[in-house]
């Protein structure tokens, strides 16, 4: 933020830039983007559905009557017939967290005008998000096989399938429509339209690298949520 | 804002450090403001008569628009009021209503005033309608967005709206759809109506988020020149920090939907105990019906204040520029909204007394309960103090703020018995709580809503609304409402439960068919005299008379666009620059008894302004 320059305006670092930012006309936020400041809101309140999500779900699990299921025994993925705890999971983890980091890279070269690098970091993303996907559709029909279903299952209590399928699902749509919306931005990258300052094809807007980072808060956030799932589903 | 500092300091040795946002660099120039940060803003003007006035990108449109809808749903409402009302006071008369309509009428006419009436209204209508215009935005941020959020709410509408139709009917779980009742056979609409009433609170929920957004970031990132926060009209405070609690309280209501709506189509057990029906064991078992309550009111708490914070907002500019006085204690009423907001996210678990809690839970949420007392209070004596020894114009819009401050001390006294559990606890589910709320919530946010339509019409429309109608309005309507309201208390502390059907035949119930006559005699006057409002506006559309460009001398920047009513992008070819907070009335030495926003120091050097 140091190098930025404000005019007319003095940007102080720590309590009292804060303090002199919130006190000053037009904007809040110094030279932050509309489209950022609203996804950094949105998000806040995003991340006030997840934790109603798990708070409910730490709830049921600590008042059900019958015990939970040995997570780390219905988790586990069979490899030459030796239960591997946590294999899946592992590699699920690995691509999303990867497909954030592609995501950081498309940003920067989205910045540097580096239309080539930023789509194709872009397109590597989208395909990281649709692979977690795809091994969420996996896990899920496993676990439908082993006869886990939301209304109960043959290993404990009943809210074990409900607040699984109902949590991962939710988070699951969240991947989901970002792939969408990564494949969209793919194009837009690849067809130049932040060059050619087209405007877009509902919001007749016009295009900026900016929305790239947008969607990369997004998906940072998707990330972060899933650390949270992963480790309240399958560590505890 | 000058209660700390001088008033008699020259306006010279004060603009600088006001204006310029830097400290330290001294400005010899007073009327300094600094250059603009943002650029212009983009705009998609509409091409056809469906861009203009149907999926509209223009949030003046949208608000007129949220405001239409918010109406519509809010007559359905009221006409099941004067359902209920017929039950209740004249059953001999309602031979066509069983129990079960009852109890859907109840449930319905909640849920449509409190959600799908008042918070679109304040929000989605005067919110829309208001915040560009008074931050001196060309409209909201994020237009097209804004128009999906309309039409969320719209198809929202339209899905609560058709579950009177769905075989069933709509839901009769009360507008709270406590579980596990609100899913089970034998409660009403217990089919698809409860099911319509989810999906369509999870569209409301998504579409106001769409809404909501751009409201918080109109308001921070796109004010005009010289519009610092502490120079924003408290409509503007009001809303925006409603809209803060609604962003962070939807979610939970969003939540406990979707977790209800699994509960009742996929038979999962969130909220679902163990049931015996008729002897047998039901599927559900091993869930928790109190999560969904407190689910329902750290949403259901802070909702009360999504409807009243715009309205405290709304009141004070109304009083301040109907008394021609600056709102007293301007800082403070910041301060009280922002604390009000914050505070109501600690309060949830007063709704839940009776429910079965751990008594320090109670003991704590009593307390948090009561301190909110103390900004609400600080408001009210503010509104007071403003109105003291002002130069009051009693008119139509007068009325109504007066009507809200007397309305909102009823309710919010009332509202410190039931805040303490000892008194909560016999008091709960009477007569008493159903006249708390609708005092305090009801009734005192509709009046602020009637003055602002008065306020606001011949901005909206150009013409000025009939004063001998609206003063009609006014005292059918706040008599009216006393004299359904206050009874409500006596029959509450005889005991008189809420959400019955009939009064039984035990004496003490059968003792009250007296007042329940009265009452619904008063509340079917009340119901029909909102249709004087209706009446007045589609008669002043008509033959009014042709407002002025500022026919209340306001200094609020919505009265300076280049237009009356203002087009798209509001305010002609160059936007405003403020110079000052919107309450400089009656400042001595001015020429004029206001002195708008746009006026620039040197233009009143020898007035004694406030330093803002």
């Amino acid at each position: 933020m140091s190098e930025q320059k404000i005019d007319g305006f003095e940007l102080k670092p720590g309590f009292k830039g804060m303090a002199s930012d919130t006190g000053s006309d037009q904007t809040m936020f110094k030279g932050v983007h509309w489209g950022k400041a609203m996804m950094w809101i949105f998000l806040l309140s995003d991340t006030f559905v997840f934790s109603c999500f798990l708070i409910s779900y730490m709830k049921g699990r600590g008042s059900t009557i019958v015990d939970w299921p040995n997570t780390s025994e219905v988790f586990s993925l069979h490899v030459g017939g030796v239960p591997v705890p946590l294999l899946l999971i592992a590699i699920m983890t690995f691509v999303l967290i990867t497909s954030s980091g592609t995501m950081a890279l498309a940003v920067k070269y989205g910045y540097e005008k580096n239309r080539k690098m930023c789509g194709w970091l872009i397109l590597a993303t989208a395909v990281g998000g649709l692979t977690f996907v795809g091994m969420q559709v996996f896990e899920w029909s496993k676990l439908i096989h082993e006869g886990v279903r939301p209304w109960g299952n043959p290993f404990g209590a009943a809210q074990f399938g409900s607040f699984f399928f109902m949590i991962t699902g939710f988070h699951g749509f969240h991947v989901s429509i970002g792939v969408i919306f990564l494949f969209i931005y793919t194009y837009k990258v690849f067809a130049g339209h932040y060059e050619t300052k087209k405007r877009g094809w509902f919001t007749k807007m016009k295009g900026d690298y900016v929305e790239i980072e947008i969607l990369g808060l997004y998906w940072h956030f998707v990330d972060l949520v899933w650390v949270f799932i992963f480790a309240f589903f399958y560590l505890w | 804002m000058s209660d700390e500092h001088d008033n008699n300091k020259s306006y010279q040795a004060q603009s600088s450090e006001v204006l310029d946002g830097s400290a330290g660099s001294i400005n010899p120039d007073m009327d300094y403001v600094r250059p603009a940060e943002i650029p212009e803003q983009d705009l998609y003007h509409a091409h056809s008569f469906i861009e203009k006035w149907i999926f509209c990108q223009d949030a003046k449109v949208i608000g007129v628009q949220y405001f239409l809808t918010a109406v519509f749903t809010g007559i359905v409402g009221l006409i099941l009021s004067w359902l209920m009302r017929l039950q209740l006071g004249f059953p001999e008369l309602a031979g066509f209503m069983t129990a079960e309509h009852y109890y859907q009428f109840v449930t319905m006419h909640g849920m449509i005033m409190v959600v799908y009436f008042l918070t679109a209204l304040f929000l989605g209508g005067f919110g829309n309608y208001l915040i560009p215009l008074m931050v001196g935005a060309r409209d909201m941020v994020f237009p097209y967005v804004n128009m999906l959020s309309f039409w969320m709410f719209f198809v929202a509408v339209m899905v609560l709206m058709a579950s009177f139709f769905v075989p069933g009917g709509p839901t009769g779980a009360g507008w709270t759809l406590y579980p596990p009742q609100t899913i089970l056979e034998g409660t009403p609409g217990s089919g698809t109506g409860i099911l319509l009433m989810l999906i369509s609170l999870s569209l409301f929920v998504i579409g106001f988020t769409m809404g909501g957004l751009n409201y918080m970031i109109t308001i921070l990132q796109a004010r005009t020149r010289g519009m610092t926060l502490m120079r924003m009209p408290l409509t503007v405070w009001g809303i925006f920090t409603a809209t803060v609690l609604a962003m962070l309280a939807f979610p939970a209501l969003l939540v406990s939907a979707i977790m209800m709506t699994l509960d009742k189509v996929l038979q999962t057990s969130f909220f679902m105990p163990t049931i015996l029906k008729a002897g047998e064991v039901l599927e559900y078992g091993g869930g928790s019906p109190i999560l969904f309550q407190h689910l329902f009111w750290f949403f259901g708490h802070p909702e009360v204040y999504i409807v009243a914070l715009p309205a405290f907002g709304i009141v004070s500019d109304l009083i301040s520029v109907h008394a021609r006085k600056n709102i007293f204690g301007y800082r403070m009423m910041v301060w009280a909204i922002v604390g009000i907001g914050g505070l109501s996210f600690f309060v949830w678990a007063h709704h839940m007394y009776v429910s079965g809690m751990n008594p320090w839970f109670g003991f704590f949420f009593a307390t948090t309960t009561l301190i909110i007392a103390v900004p609400t209070a600080m408001k009210v004596y503010n509104w007071i103090l403003t109105l003291w020894r002002g130069n009051i114009r009693i008119n139509t819009v007068m009325l109504w703020c007066l009507g809200f401050i007397v309305t909102f001390v009823n309710g919010g006294i009332t509202g410190i018995f039931l805040g303490n559990v000892s008194v909560d606890v016999p008091l709960s589910d009477t007569y008493f709580v159903v006249a708390h709320f609708h005092m305090v919530m009801g009734i005192a946010p509709l009046m602020v809503i009637m003055g602002a339509v008065y306020h606001w019409f011949p901005l909206v429309a150009g013409k000025m609304l009939s004063e001998t109608l609206g003063k009609w309005h006014f005292w059918i309507t706040f008599l009216g409402a006393y004299s359904i309201y206050f009874p409500m208390h006596y029959l509450g502390f005889i005991g008189v439960p809420r959400r019955y059907f009939e009064m039984y035949d035990s004496p003490y119930m059968t003792s009250t068919v007296g007042m329940n006559e009265f009452i619904s005699v008063a509340a079917f006057i009340v119901g029909a005299a909102q249709f004087i409002l209706v009446f007045n506006i589609i008669k002043t559309l008509k033959t009014g008379k042709k407002a002025e460009q500022n026919p209340w001398k306001a200094n609020s920047l919505e009265w300076y666009t280049s237009t009356v009513p203002p087009e798209h992008g509001n305010f002609g070819e160059r936007l405003p620059v403020v110079h000052r907070w919107p309450y400089d009335f009656s400042v001595p030495g001015a020429k004029d008894d206001f002195i708008p926003q746009t006026t620039a120091p040197s233009e009143v050097a020898n007035t004694e302004v406030e330093k803002t």
